[in-house]
């Protein structure tokens, strides 16, 4: 591993005259370069993987912004910093706003290196909840940033408790399972159909559990002007009650077995067609177990039959919905 | 150029002339004029400046600060609920050191709704770590957007600026207003130059969390380079006279003080008032004074106290601006007038419900801790009083540090009841500051926060004195 100084000796100059061209990068070919580090992220973290591939992606002259959450509590600890490149805290409502901030004053000043990605890490309280608002002003007003929504479903920072994310019937120390309440009653918040009504330029779902496919995602994102959208699938064993070397099949699974999916939208701006485009990236022949998935997870424990065949007839309903926007837009 | 302006377009000019890179605001009456006119004149390309649309008054301060961490010039504006729904963002700003400058147009607050003036809007956030400033009129409204940018910007400050305007009193009421020249307020004010951002060739992490150990040393520093820029501002002004031709009092104008029996203390636009009642009153023969506060952060305690206790001269840059300048020259003759004893009354737009007025709370504050600075103060029972501040970002307060508290009000104690060392040393200093070694008078006052205010487990309780 690089230490930060070495790192920033090898930058290339600011403003390069001619940016080298991208090379599809894979969960082999990615850099060594590391520009997260040092964290104090438990054992398994899922949102720690995403910070961490997501700027090897994006390389050296990114600017991130972190509102409280997960990331910025185990990334920000003064003396030990984690971040190699250039990183600051927003408040908790604010991470799409200070975004914005980072590059109109980059851009305004002309000091903004062709390379630089403005990109901000924001879980799904920070994003679904508390920072929607925001969100949806800078997809308002096209800025160009790229918000990634590290999801791993309740505000695990402050010690589990239900988001918007929050998947029906799991437990958090909000929606306790009893006799009378078996977890989260509300659904999954359908983040990636809001900011595509925006007609956002480009909005992707992904996973951990598949690198490749989120690796591809991310710098497609980035050679794109305006504002970007990806929500990834991040596994917290702590939450999640699970251990902690299972986040990535824990995230393959959601996918496989059809409670996520893996699908981008590109906007009117990007596809040209009204209204946009979207495109699902993987479409399981077969669903796996819904029910191996839940059973799995000490959060869905509390779970009876009934239960478990409302969570299935939610993904088919969710694939119904998907299936046909893909297909119209063909 | 001289034009007939109203407060919020008055500002707006100011705005323009301080060449801001950044501008990120929500419209909310009363301030909505200032940013209808900022945003005409990007159109119009008389301002090179991005214009960010928020959604919010709390993105308008995120955006803000997230501008000024690639080093650009920022501005927002706001009032009243407005001010209160970014009050979150205030604390990141200051606790960040980014130079923001805001306009506040002083608006009351909700429940009953109401959209006119009253201060309880900032007087609410005086502890958020920004400087404040509450101008009087138009001009000085134009002109403090200037002067702001010099204060917040100057690297020994660093610190935000939020300047003050009555609602409706001030931003809807036309005056006229001297526009300077661009080349002027240019010479006046060059571009913003900070290491406080970041770096390209060597990446920084801005705004990082510091526990219990570390975290009252930002604090601690945050608090002396609000109160180091006391002096700090006169300089601006003082500069600002000499390019503009345009003189500020400083920190607070006295009107009229020096031999009154009577002052009133107030702050904004009302100072209007009180000024022609202290005329007509003085012209009827009777001894009434006023005291403009113009800064409530960091708050001029010396200087106030100095005003309202009639010890000394206070130096040339202390007097009235404008027409008031003649008056206060007749009154030097009175100054051996000053009455044994003065009523004074703090007249302000906000209640600290179940308390009093905020403003009352500071001015009694200084008041106090100057009057228990006197050979006299212990025959009305309190000989000392002093501030211990502990804690901070969850730093343990120790036995130990109790027992030092106790231990150095009893050094302090042989201190106060010196009668050399009371209030008498307070002419002295002014005699220095006069002779232009006011800084170094100030570290030394009996006055002075320094010897009132000692932050545990960084200042030294050994020695009988912080730092």
């Amino acid at each position: 591993m690089k230490q930060t100084e070495n790192l920033s000796a090898a930058l290339p100059p600011t403003n390069p005259a001619a940016p080298l061209p991208p090379k599809p990068l894979t969960a082999k070919t990615l850099p060594d370069d590391e520009f997260f580090f040092g964290h104090k992220g438990c054992a398994g973290c899922g949102g720690a993987l995403v910070v961490r591939q997501t700027l090897k992606v994006l390389g050296p002259h990114v600017i991130c912004a972190l509102p409280a959450g997960c990331m910025s509590a185990v990334g920000f600890n003064f003396p030990q910093l984690s971040f190699a490149n250039n990183a600051m805290i927003t408040p908790f409502a604010a991470t799409a706003s200070v975004l914005s901030g980072i590059e109109a004053g980059l851009r305004a000043q002309g000091i903004k290196p062709e390379d630089c990605t403005v990109v901000g890490f924001a879980g799904d309280g920070g994003t679904a909840d508390i920072g929607l608002q925001a969100l949806s002003g800078a997809i308002d007003r096209n800025d160009d940033i790229l918000y990634i929504c590290y999801d791993n479903e309740a505000y695990m920072n402050t010690g589990i408790q239900k988001s918007s994310l929050t998947p029906f019937g799991a437990k958090t120390t909000t929606t306790p399972a009893g006799a009378h309440v078996h977890g989260c009653l509300t659904r999954k918040k359908n983040m990636f159909q809001i900011v595509a009504a925006h007609d956002i330029p480009y909005a992707a779902t992904a996973s951990i559990g598949y690198l490749n496919d989120f690796i591809k995602k991310v710098q497609k994102a980035a050679t794109i002007h305006g504002t970007r959208y990806i929500h990834v699938i991040a596994p917290c064993p702590t939450g999640w009650g699970t251990r902690e070397d299972e986040t990535i099949d824990l995230a393959k699974e959601v996918a496989d077995c059809g409670l996520w999916y893996l699908a981008e939208f590109e906007g009117s701006q990007l596809c040209g067609m009204p209204g946009g485009k979207y495109i699902v990236n993987r479409r399981p022949k077969e669903f796996s177990s819904v029910e191996a998935y839940l059973r799995r997870q000490g959060r869905f424990k509390q779970l009876d039959e009934n239960d478990v065949q409302e969570v299935i007839r939610e993904r088919d309903i969710a694939w119904a919905w998907l299936d046909d926007l893909a297909t119209g837009a063909k | 150029m001289k034009r007939f302006l109203s407060g919020d377009e008055a500002l707006a000019e100011g705005v323009r002339l301080a060449r801001p890179n950044i501008i990120s605001a929500y419209p909310i009456t009363p301030q909505t004029v200032v940013v209808e006119h900022l945003s005409e004149m990007v159109e119009q390309g008389r301002l090179d400046a991005e214009y960010v649309h928020v959604e919010s008054e709390h993105s308008a301060l995120s955006c803000a600060l997230g501008a000024s961490a690639t080093g650009a010039r920022t501005f927002t504006a706001t009032s009243s609920q407005g001010l209160l729904y970014m009050a979150e963002v205030l604390s990141y700003a200051a606790g960040g050191r980014f130079p923001i400058v805001m306009m506040n147009a002083n608006r009351a607050l909700a429940l009953p709704w109401n959209i006119y003036g009253d201060q309880r809007d900032s007087l609410a956030l005086l502890d958020h770590g920004w400087i404040q400033l509450y101008v009087q009129d138009n001009q000085e409204a134009l002109d403090a957007v200037l002067m702001a940018y010099a204060l917040a910007e100057d690297e020994r400050v660093s610190t935000p600026v939020m300047i003050n305007l009555d609602g409706f009193a001030l931003t809807h009421t036309y005056e006229t207003v001297d526009i300077p020249e661009p080349e002027q307020a240019d010479s006046f004010l060059p571009p913003y130059r900070t290491k406080n951002k970041f770096d390209f060739e060597h990446p920084v992490n801005i705004g990082y969390s510091a526990g219990p150990e570390f975290n009252r040393y930002y604090k601690h520093a945050a608090h002396w380079d609000m109160v180091d820029a006391l002096p700090v501002i006169d300089e601006v002004e003082k500069r600002f006279a000499e390019v503009f031709g345009r003189e500020y009092p400083g920190v607070l104008e006295e009107y009229r003080c020096a031999d009154a029996d009577r002052i009133i203390v107030t702050l904004g636009s009302v100072a209007g008032l009180v000024r022609q009642v202290v005329d007509d009153l003085r012209n009827a023969g009777e001894k009434v004074g006023m005291v403009r506060l113009r800064y409530m952060r960091p708050f001029p305690a010396e200087r106030l106290v100095k005003a309202l206790l009639g010890v000394g001269a206070v130096g040339g840059s202390s007097e009235a601006s404008g027409e008031a300048s003649g008056d206060d020259n007749a009154d030097d003759g009175a100054r051996s007038k000053a009455p044994a004893a003065r009523s004074i009354a703090v007249l302000e737009k906000d209640i600290s419900f179940g308390a009093e007025g905020t403003v009352f709370t500071n001015v009694s504050s200084a008041l106090l801790q100057a009057i228990t600075c006197a050979p006299s103060a212990s025959a009305c029972g309190i000989r000392d009083i002093c501030n211990f501040v502990g804690g901070l970002g969850g730093d343990d307060i120790s036995y130990e540090q109790v027992e030092g508290i106790f231990a150095l009000l009893k050094r302090r104690a042989s201190i106060v009841e010196d009668p050399n060392a009371a209030l008498v040393d307070a002419s002295a200093e002014a005699s220095n500051a006069a002779s232009g070694a006011a800084k170094a008078a100030a570290h030394t006052s009996p006055l002075d926060p320094r010897k009132k205010v000692y932050f545990l487990g960084i200042d030294s309780l050994e020695e009988g004195g912080a730092r």
